[in-house]
């Protein structure tokens, strides 16, 4: 094998430069067990740069070298199908790491050599990590490491991630291979023979053209795949030469078949030598839970229990921590420093006790509901059921142009709109994930529905039960017509194809789990947290400011000025400042009537909006609050998300369209029939 | 591009016992042979990945007839939609 280029040379022991390790394999493999064990919490999570795909990276230090462990994208194979198998690829070729450990499960070993096989093909030396040997014993499978590794000409370490067990014998092996002691022979898979001449045809035809530092000979066999991000590299640098190739391609437009076809029968050639006695065809545990889980009937039921169970976790923890926290923290705080500043000017105390304090504290007491979603979403992935999920609700999801992974995310939103739009990570298409994310603040979060729960008896009386599931079946049908309508026009009706492995159901890894929850949580924090302070602060400032009366402030000159948007809905600048300082926290729009209608008594300020506004605008007001922009945090999620303002901003204007529109709607409506 | 799996006349059907249909087609328990697959590079890309190939083996899982489906192959339980699941062609 020919290395070339820089930064490619292996330091001998004890030099400073750290080993570039890349943890390759293809989803639910153990990678980010393996991961998280060589790491700990000596990791960072961020993400790939111009992309939302999750990118953690850490260091070690093993036999006194400091190891610098990248974790690639689990991807089942290394075309460019998604963001995460371009980003795996361009990392192993650009980068050139000093190892690839590539995980691959024992239990499903030809499937997972599937990987193996591409990287191969790659210039950086690979490992193979052997892993769940253990499972593959219990389904009666007997593997040996060493033909196995003499077949793939590659060293193979037989582990046990979740035990810690093998873990030390792939760090030496990798040692060894990093420091030269052991070769590098990799035997590479080689293309089925009917498809060999072409093979050779195209690396004649690219030869010379190939940029630094593709291989030619896998730019060649990746042109046969017809990989979309190859040929549009080739196709610049070729330019007129191109036509040749595309001819060449073009009379065989079969061939990613048969090359994915070569790579499985070299994969059955070195598996065959390896696996001495074969899985017994024994039912498992997984296939009789699966008899429940994805059951048309049992398996939506099964969901059902889960979600509820999720729900009264949230509202039996999460709801009193948040008091706690809220009361005790950000109150304590708030009265602490309140003290200090007895005698600073009024403004100064404002901005920092209600201002930074109080805005603080709305991104603090989101933590504790945050952290029991992530932890519930973070189980029921790491042991398997997630797919399952998926799989019961796929016929629904159809509807919308959405597949199954994106009702979990959705469902959340019920509780929090924050959660259900980072939950969106599971959903592995870029696009059904942009949709979801979109959706999911139409779905009406606790505090909307408490907004609703206190405005609806005021205008509706006894009715108002009836009006508040209208209210969220309302939601509903708006956000089943919008996912419709943006699928139809600018998705332009493609729907990602559902094909999605169902993973063997295991024990949930404790560790994984925890070091999942203290990831995402501190990236909100870090991320979202900024963004929710300064839209705190910067309200506040509004409301207050100048005359320290949100009556005469300058929040309440942009409702003034607003109110003409507001007329055809019959709002007043009053209803348009409510919706303004929603923003922070839907429950805010209380508060602000409350102080605006001059009364600090709840039960005062549902009779005087009562007496002050005729049902329609009661009615119109709750409908665009249910479907208004969401609050800050949600918004600062979906802005971590996207990965930018571009679709920020365009699902912000979506929901301030569809809202003032329904709102209209429901308020003509209304003024029909009671005429 | 090749076009959509046609299916049989009835005729041709009852002549052979082996007889090439959609994976959706096979029942609950059924084993098949992958012959050919259909549809544009994305799905392919993710089928062959997953491991349907021609020559693989596939055994139905769990088909209600609607839906989507859950099939086995090279040891793997796989979820696909009922669409992903006609385009792919197997020897009963």
């Amino acid at each position: 094998m020919k290395v070339t280029g820089v930064g490619h040379a292996i330091p001998p022991t004890g030099d400073t430069a750290p080993v570039l390790m890349a943890l390759a394999g293809q989803p639910n493999v153990g990678k980010s067990t393996l991961f998280n064990l060589l790491t700990g919490l000596n990791q960072h999570v961020g993400n790939w740069p111009g992309k939302t795909v999750e990118r953690k990276e850490g260091t070690f230090t093993f036999n006194g070298r400091v190891y610098r462990l990248v974790d690639l994208p689990g991807t089942y194979s290394l075309t460019a199908n998604s963001a995460e198998e371009v980003i795996a690829r361009e990392f192993i070729i650009r980068e050139r790491p000093d190892v690839v450990v590539a995980m691959v499960d024992a239990a499903i070993l030809e499937r997972s050599l599937y990987l193996v096989a591409e990287l191969l093909c790659l210039s950086a030396p690979v490992v193979v990590g052997l892993n769940m040997i253990d499972v593959a014993r219990q389904e009666g499978m007997e593997i040996e490491p060493d033909v196995l590794a003499a077949a793939l000409g590659v060293p193979v370490v037989p582990m046990v991630a979740t035990k810690n067990q093998g873990v030390r014998e792939l760090l030496e092996t990798v040692d060894r291979l990093v420091s030269g002691a052991i070769p590098y022979a990799p035997k590479t898979p080689r293309i089925r023979a009917d498809h060999r001449e072409v093979l050779e045809r195209i690396g004649e035809l690219v030869a010379g053209y190939v940029p630094e530092p593709y291989p030619p000979d896998w730019v060649a066999m990746k042109l046969l795949e017809g990989d979309r991000a190859v040929t549009a590299m080739m196709q610049e640098s070729m330019g007129d030469r191109w036509e040749a190739v595309h001819d060449v391609l073009r009379a065989h437009d079969d061939a990613l078949v048969a090359v994915a076809g070569g790579r499985y029968e070299w994969i059955g050639r070195m598996v065959r030598a390896a696996v001495t006695r074969p899985r017994a065809g024994q039912i498992g545990l997984t296939e009789r839970l699966d008899r429940w889980a994805t059951h048309p009937l049992w398996g939506l039921l099964l969901l059902t229990v889960i979600l509820g169970l999720t729900f009264w976790l949230t509202y039996a923890i999460g709801a009193p921590l948040q008091d706690l926290l809220d009361t005790y923290l950000v109150g304590g705080l708030a009265a602490l420093v309140g003290g200090w500043l007895s005698g600073a000017p009024t403004w100064l105390h404002g901005l920092v006790v209600d201002g930074v304090i109080g805005g603080a504290g709305s991104v603090l007491t989101f933590l504790p509901i945050l952290v029991i979603f992530f932890a519930v979403m973070g189980m029921l992935e790491d042991i398997g059921y997630m797919a399952r999920a998926a799989y019961v609700m796929d016929s629904f999801m159809h509807l919308m142009g959405l597949h199954g992974k994106s009702f979990l995310p959705l469902f959340l939103g019920f509780g929090c709109n924050v959660p259900a739009v980072l939950g969106t990570r599971v959903i592995e298409s870029r696009r059904a994930r942009l949709l979801t994310i979109i959706l999911s603040p139409l779905i009406p979060c606790t505090a909307r529905m408490a907004v609703v729960a206190f405005l609806a008896p005021a205008f509706f009386g006894s009715a108002a039960t009836l009006v508040s599931w209208g209210l969220v079946l309302l939601s509903l049908l708006v956000l089943a017509l919008s996912g419709v309508l943006i699928n139809k026009t600018m998705f332009r009706g493609r729907r990602a194809a559902f094909i999605m492995e169902l993973p063997l159901y295991h024990l949930p890894n404790w560790r994984t789990i925890g070091l999942l929850v203290w990831q995402r949580s501190l990236a909100f924090i870090r991320k979202a947290g900024t963004l929710i302070l300064v839209v705190s602060v910067v309200i506040w400032a509004l409301s207050t400011l100048p005359y320290g009366e949100i009556e005469t402030s300058f929040l309440a000159r942009i409702g003034r000025w607003l109110e003409p948007v507001g007329r055809p809905l019959g709002f007043d600048w009053r209803l348009m400042v409510a919706l303004l300082t929603s923003f922070i926290a839907k429950e805010n729009s209380i508060a602000t009537l409350g102080v605006l209608f001059g009364s600090g008594e709840d039960v005062g300020l549902a009779d005087t909006l009562a007496r002050t506004f005729p049902m329609p605008t009661g009615l119109a007001f709750l409908v665009v609050q249910m479907l208004f922009i969401p609050c800050v945090a949600t918004v600062a999620a979906i802005r971590q998300e996207t990965g930018g303002w571009r679709w920020t901003l365009f699902s912000l204007g979506l929901l301030m369209l569809i809202s003032w529109g329904v709102g209209w709607l429901a308020f003509r409506l209304l003024m029909l029939l009671s005429l | 591009m090749k076009g959509f799996p046609t299916r049989q006349p009835p005729a041709a059907q009852a002549a052979t016992t082996e007889q090439i249909v959609p994976l959706s087609a096979l029942n609950t328990g059924e084993h098949g042979v992958v012959v050919e697959l259909l549809g544009g590079r994305g799905v392919l890309g993710r089928m062959t990945s997953l491991g349907f190939t021609p020559g693989a083996e596939v055994t139905v899982l769990q088909n209600y007839g609607h839906g989507p489906l859950i099939a086995r192959v090279r040891d793997v339980r796989v979820a696909l939609g009922r669409g992903e699941a006609s385009k792919i062609q197997v020897r009963r």
